[in-house]
């Protein structure tokens, strides 16, 4: 069931699986990659760096949240399909609490002046976090004309012409594999 | 009526979740779609409230999919928004765990592998523009964007650090009388 080749290096019980995993949530103030790092490879030492960067490769390239599919994945490989409902559980639970508080908190005071001005300059705060993920990635990875293609043809798709995300990739992803496909048989 | 609703949003947050690549930021402009522009859930004050809310709120970005959920219906929209984002991805990277030394082997799966990061790239500028549109409404704003895209770029700091400047320059903008 593990791919892990050699046994995993530390003992860890369900019990340490899930608090681990609630530690990764509370501290992921801001950027839980890196509170993710520091519990999982410093702290409990559960992953060496190595191991980490590979599992985190496989989590990024599979669909969906990055940390949750790296929290299954750490999961399984101690403890199976319950390892990882239970470090999934742990990685939630809190910080969902924590955001109904917050929500409820921010809907009592609305109307503060402070509140609103707090709530928009994190709106936009939030606008520059992933406009500012976009262009570092966009530096390191337009470097084809066709690379160009596809980001501006998926930009054009799903930013401007508001059409449905499932169709966009499902119509999409193939020709840009085919794409890539056919640049190496060349 | 509300297990319709409970329904249909899980549909649109799983079949959602199951394509997007690259991470749930690229989830976001169909998620306004859906929430704003096609199903009226919410505004688009609220909307942006909700978005803000769940950047600065601690824990993994899927906590914008359980937010909406809970505007939306409350505890079981919340439960329903978070287990729909999260389960069927879970599953998918489950099997993906389990059959990785036969997927690294797998050609298309490199060639896929290659092909993805433009479009991922392409969905996050989307998703930018997207909230940029519903989010940023005054120079004020365009500015705090741009000073928070240029400190991570120019940086390695806790994206929190620049998130709380903003918030802070915000409020004393309100102060000052000309931002909220």
């Amino acid at each position: 069931m593990s791919t892990l080749e050699t046994p995993p290096p530390v003992k860890m019980t369900r019990l340490d699986l899930m608090t681990g995993f609630m530690l990764v949530g509370l501290f992921g103030f801001g950027g839980i990659a890196a509170s993710a790092y520091h519990v999982i490879v410093e702290r409990r030492k559960w992953l060496s760096p190595k191991e980490y960067a590979s599992v985190l490769g496989l989590g990024q390239v599979l669909p969906g949240a990055n940390l949750i599919n790296m929290t299954t994945i750490i999961g399984d490989r101690f403890h199976g399909a319950v390892g990882a409902a239970l470090a999934l559980s742990g990685l939630i639970s809190a910080p969902l609490f924590i955001l109904v508080a917050l929500a409820e908190l921010h809907d009592r005071y609305a109307e503060l002046p402070d509140v609103r001005a707090a709530t928009l300059a994190a709106g936009a705060g939030a606008v520059g976090l992933t406009f500012g993920t976009g262009a570092k990635l966009a530096r390191n990875i337009l470097n084809s004309p066709t690379a160009v293609a596809f980001c501006a043809l998926t930009f054009a798709s799903i930013g401007v012409m508001r059409w449905p995300m499932l169709q966009t990739i499902l119509v999409l992803a193939p020709f840009a594999a085919a794409a890539g496909f056919w640049r190496r048989e060349k | 009526m509300t297990g319709n609703l409970l329904l249909k949003m899980a549909f649109i947050f799983a079949s959602t979740a199951l394509v997007s690549i690259g991470g749930i930021a690229t989830m976001i402009p169909e998620i306004h779609r859906q929430a704003v522009e096609i199903n009226g859930w919410m505004t688009n004050d609220v909307f942006v409230s909700t978005f803000a809310i769940s950047q600065i709120a601690p824990g993994p970005n899927i906590l914008l999919m359980s937010l909406v959920g809970w505007r939306v219906a409350g505890v079981a929209g919340l439960a329903v928004a978070t287990l729909s984002t999260v389960v069927p991805t879970s599953l998918v990277a489950l099997a993906a765990n389990r059959a990785e030394n036969r997927l690294a082997r797998a050609a298309w799966y490199a060639t896929l592998r290659k092909a993805l990061p433009p479009i991922v790239v392409g969905l996050i500028l989307a998703s930018a523009f997207v909230t940029a549109r519903v989010a940023v409404r005054d120079w004020l704003g365009v500015a705090i964007a741009l000073g928070v895209a240029l400190a991570i770029n120019l940086t390695k700091v806790n994206p929190l650090i620049p998130l709380i400047c903003a918030v802070v320059a915000g409020v004393i903008a309100g102060r000052l009388g000309f931002f909220g």
